[in-house]
């Protein structure tokens, strides 16, 4: 199947290829690979699952990193 | 002499704050000089900081230092807790320095989402250090939640205005059995060596060290002061005397003209 899903990443609603991945999605977010962590819809994906996960479509993701804090 | 928090045995009883350095080099010669074996990042959506990601947490283990995260921000259980499930994900740690907020101006933890995010934490196996008011009650409440710490402010965060109720401070030191961690308030040594006095087994400090004009020797000097009032606390101070003054000098054998 073809066609693209739209997504809200940190806020802000992007396209995305049907079938993108959460692994795929991170990639196009930041060239960070570690100290990385995701959200879909409010649930916490494991890193080993994120190739294996396809977002779907109105998918609330946040990708978040470690910065600088109390 | 090493003290235990949640587990891991430490040496050090100033847990630093990293926000507020105005670079890495500065936050590095800070964590040098304060000789901290625990710092706290906060979590945040990706490209949003300049100070974050990789370099971040380089900074930190090459300082030898452990990963406290915070949940600074939340002003709900819910919030803290997915951002305490992120920052467990993300860097590979269960501990969690609990924060929810009950509004942006004061900063001043909301005790009734606090206490919930804490026992939802603790049921899902983190390791709980909750940033909480100076409320005796609230701490006993904590405590029996399963914290591993419990963190009472001294004042507002980021105030400066030191410690404003030492009395509930030694109050929760009286009734604790986990250790109790100064958070926010310390605007210089003295209340960092009075927070020591006052029996906290550590101090956490960020924004007196990395806003200071000199945030390293800064550093130092906070070192030395909760090296200090811990020393004071454990050789037990004199009596306070209001009249009867007790002469440290021999009363007998004095000369006569």
């Amino acid at each position: 199947m073809t066609g693209t899903v739209s997504v809200n990443v940190n806020g802000e609603q992007r396209d995305v290829l049907a079938g993108t991945t959460v692994a795929e999605l991170v990639k196009s977010v930041t060239g960070q690979d570690r100290g990385i962590a995701v959200a879909v819809n409010g649930e916490v994906m494991p890193r080993r699952e994120w190739p294996g996960i396809a977002l779907g479509d109105r998918d609330q993701v946040e990708v978040v990193t470690a910065v600088q804090g109390g | 002499m090493a003290w235990d928090l949640g587990g891991r045995m430490l040496t050090s009883r100033l847990i630093t704050g990293t926000g507020g350095a105005t670079s890495l080099d500065v936050m590095r010669r800070v964590l040098a000089a304060t000789g901290s074996q625990v710092t706290t990042v906060a979590m945040r959506r990706v490209g949003h900081y300049a100070l974050g990601g990789g370099s971040l947490l380089e900074v930190i283990q090459q300082a030898g230092a452990e990963i406290l995260p915070n949940t600074a921000g939340c002003h709900t259980a819910a919030e803290a807790l997915l951002t305490a499930r992120l920052a467990r994900e993300a860097l590979e740690t269960d501990w969690v320095k609990l924060e929810v907020v009950a509004d942006d101006k004061t900063l001043l933890p909301d005790p009734v989402e606090l206490l919930d995010a804490a026992r939802k934490l603790v049921a899902d196996g983190f390791t709980v250090l909750p940033y909480t008011n100076d409320d005796p009650v609230l701490a006993r409440h904590l405590e029996q939640a399963g914290c591993a710490a419990v963190m009472p402010l001294g004042a507002p965060i980021g105030s400066g205005l030191g410690i404003r109720n030492a009395h509930n401070i030694a109050m929760i030191v009286e009734q604790a059995s986990v250790p109790v961690i100064l958070d926010a308030g310390i605007g210089t040594a003295s209340d960092a060596a009075l927070a020591m006095e006052l029996g906290c087994a550590g101090v956490l400090i960020a924004s007196a060290i990395t806003r200071a004009a000199e945030p390293e020797t800064m550093a130092l000097a906070m070192k030395l002061a909760v090296e200090a009032g811990h020393a004071a606390r454990e050789a037990g101070r004199i009596e306070r005397r209001w009249h009867a003054a007790l002469a440290s000098s021999p009363v007998e054998g004095l000369v006569s003209p």
